[in-house]
């Protein structure tokens, strides 16, 4: 078990990297606590995978150190770090049994018969493969594969950290809930460093505690799923978290009162203040959940037309029309939507401003 | 829906049918018309059964033959089979030098087989050849194909590894770029050992190459012809006279068609049935049948 930290660390995949765009991760200063359930989230080509294969040494770094529990571990092979990783998808020791399988990592570190069975047996219990130890691993479901592939890491008791990357591409959808859940139960038994990487938020938002955002090789904000929806430090991570994502409008400040292409939206103190000084473009965000839309006059209510309504069942999704850009709003079912001409209200609590896709505050 | 009745599209079938037919069924025909009658002359045959298959059988020259077949074939997989994965797992991953290892190694397959062996014919000289004379005048060391059938063996085991090697090291090395990185990076993580990793990834992951590797290996050498033919004529005495050696011996040396024929009929059985085994073992093997 490991405290991982990342000093300034930077990596190019070109020889001689120039300029900021050679790099596929720019500059990281991050640590992950030990025994934390971290997931790694962002889109396709983000650097997570680059990222997690820092973590575990498969990569070096171009630039700055990693460190385990304070030692420098960067110029270290995965074999000496400890660590586990579980792939995308399932890597097996197609010719042994599953057995065999999670005994590899442990034989290969002479560890003696008696151990490595006793280790093999605890693990295939915590991930119920116990009836399919004399199997061969080839036979077996995806799940169980991807449940191996967890297993070799898990045998080593004194494993630094388990990385993920994607792991659950594979499974099936009905499967993917169960070996979530499955994970969960083995950070709360072990109090394993986890770190998770996918594109999926849902898959992000329901196995960690805290959640790295990652956006073209930077991580952009670290929080728990609350943090993230409630205070997006990113236009990105807005854009990002929840579906869908937050609406930003591009907007003028005046004093507590923002202008948005003449229309004027009041602010709090507070989110006025910390935007006085901003010098890039500002930018208005607000999450769909917190427009309120009316087919009514009402007091600060703004001019709109509402083009699309869907109606997903728990909840509806309804395009809005407010001075030619679209908004999305999320309303209860409870709340009637119609077609047409509508007033939007929003309110000042939950506006955020941005500045160059930063939050200001 | 009604099923369609016209069943017209099997006429496409018929150039196929006719080219097999000249090319394989009727050839294969008449060797088994020649193999069960005792033609003399046109209209002067008597049917004769099995008499052919049983003499072949007895003939203890075609025996020897079959033995030193095996034994070449077996020498064959043994060195090629090894040496070829050795030469695979050594070869370069990136760069230029792929293509030129590539071509390197491709080039003896180009070479026509009876050039093969004039080659060798020539290279193992004791007189003039680079090799034989470097032996036998520099080294010391007597070394004539032509007169020691241990030697006739060894030049024909060096011209022979050295001409399809390269062909199961092609193949190899097609089936190891094809293990997808993630499986050595596991291996990485698991602390597995170089050889773990080749016994447990790398050989597994070959399985299907080589299974196509032994049976092309098996079956070109057992029926190699042309290259000890141009080599060493089968000689000395009959220390190299393999099974289609001894084979055009008979039929066309000795013109002695039908037992030549009813020999070809057997030969083309052994190949066949030896193929099917390699393949059914091979395809069981790692494997392994879950309880």
């Amino acid at each position: 078990m490991a405290r991982i930290e990342f000093d300034d660390v930077a990596h190019s995949y070109l020889r001689n990297p120039q300029k900021e765009t050679d790099y596929a991760i720019k500059t990281i200063r991050n640590v992950w606590d030990d025994g934390g359930a971290y997931a790694l989230l962002g889109p396709s080509g983000c650097g997570k995978t680059t990222l997690l294969n820092i973590i575990s040494g498969l990569l070096t770094p171009t630039k700055g150190r990693v460190l385990y529990n304070g030692i420098d571990v960067t110029a270290l092979p995965p074999e000496k770090r400890n660590i586990a990783q579980v792939f995308q998808f399932p890597v097996l020791y197609d010719t042994m049994t599953v057995y065999e399988n999670l005994a590899f990592p442990l034989q290969n570190r002479r560890m003696g018969k008696i151990e490595i069975d006793q280790r093999v047996h605890e693990v295939a219990e915590i991930l119920d493969l116990t009836a399919f130890l004399k199997h061969k691993a080839a036979g077996l479901a995806a799940d169980a594969k991807q449940k191996i592939s967890l297993g070799r890491g898990l045998v080593r008791s004194d494993v630094a950290a388990i990385l993920f990357d994607e792991p659950l591409t594979v499974i099936d959808p009905h499967l993917k809930w169960h070996l979530r859940r499955k994970l969960k139960e083995i950070h709360e038994q072990l109090k394993l460093t986890l770190i998770y990487v996918t594109h999926d938020q849902m898959e992000a938002l329901t196995f960690a505690e805290k959640v790295v955002i990652m956006y073209e090789g930077e991580i952009v904000q670290t929080g728990t799923p609350e943090e993230l929806f409630e205070n997006p430090e990113h236009k990105f991570v807005g854009f990002f978290i929840g579906s869908p994502g937050m609406n930003f409008l591009r907007c003028r400040l005046d004093g507590n009162v923002v202008y948005v292409d003449g229309e004027r939206i009041k602010l709090e103190a507070k989110t006025a203040d910390a935007a006085q000084k901003a010098l890039g473009a500002l930018e208005l965000g607000i999450r769909p959940k917190y427009l309120e839309v009316s087919s009514t006059p009402v007091e600060n209510g703004l001019a709109a037309i509402v083009k699309n309504i869907e109606d997903l069942g728990s909840y509806k999704i309804v395009t809005i029309l407010f001075n030619d850009k679209t908004l999305y709003a999320r309303l209860p079912e409870d709340i009637p939507a119609a077609k047409g001409k509508a007033w939007v209200v929003f309110p000042p609590q939950k506006i955020k401003l941005y500045s160059d896709g930063r939050l200001l505050k | 829906m009604n099923k369609w009745e016209n069943n017209r599209a099997w006429l496409l079938t018929i150039p196929v049918l006719i080219i097999v037919a000249f090319s394989a069924i009727i050839p294969l025909m008449t060797v088994v018309n020649y193999s069960v009658q005792d033609i003399f002359g046109p209209g002067q045959r008597i049917f004769v059964g099995t008499e052919m298959f049983r003499s072949v059988l007895h003939d203890y020259r075609l025996r020897d033959a079959l033995w030193r077949q095996f034994l070449f074939s077996g020498l064959v997989l043994l060195i090629e089979m090894p040496l070829g994965v050795l030469i695979a797992l050594a070869m370069p991953k990136k760069g230029w030098s792929v293509s030129l290892a590539l071509v390197v190694l491709a080039l003896p397959l180009l070479i026509p087989w009876n050039t093969i062996g004039t080659i060798w014919m020539i290279f193992t000289r004791p007189d003039i050849g680079l090799f034989g004379a470097t032996i036998n005048n520099v080294l010391g060391i007597p070394f004539d194909h032509t007169a020691s059938p241990i030697d006739a063996w060894i030049t024909l085991m060096l011209m022979e590894v050295w001409h399809w090697t390269p062909l199961v090291a092609l193949l190899a090395y097609a089936g190891l770029r094809a293990i997808p990185d993630v499986y050595y990076q596991a291996a990485k993580i698991d602390g597995a050992s170089p050889w773990a990793t080749f016994r447990y990834i790398q050989l597994p992951k070959m399985r299907g190459v080589l299974t196509i590797a032994l049976l092309l290996r098996f079956m070109d050498s057992f029926l190699i012809y042309a290259e000890p033919f141009v080599l060493t004529g089968g000689g000395p005495g009959n220390s190299t006279t393999f099974l289609s050696i001894y084979l055009v011996k008979l039929a066309v040396g000795q013109f002695d068609l039908g037992t030549a024929a009813a020999f070809s009929l057997i030969y083309f059985l052994i190949v066949e049935v030896l193929c099917f085994l390699f393949y059914q073992a091979l395809q069981n093997v790692g494997k392994g049948a879950n309880p």
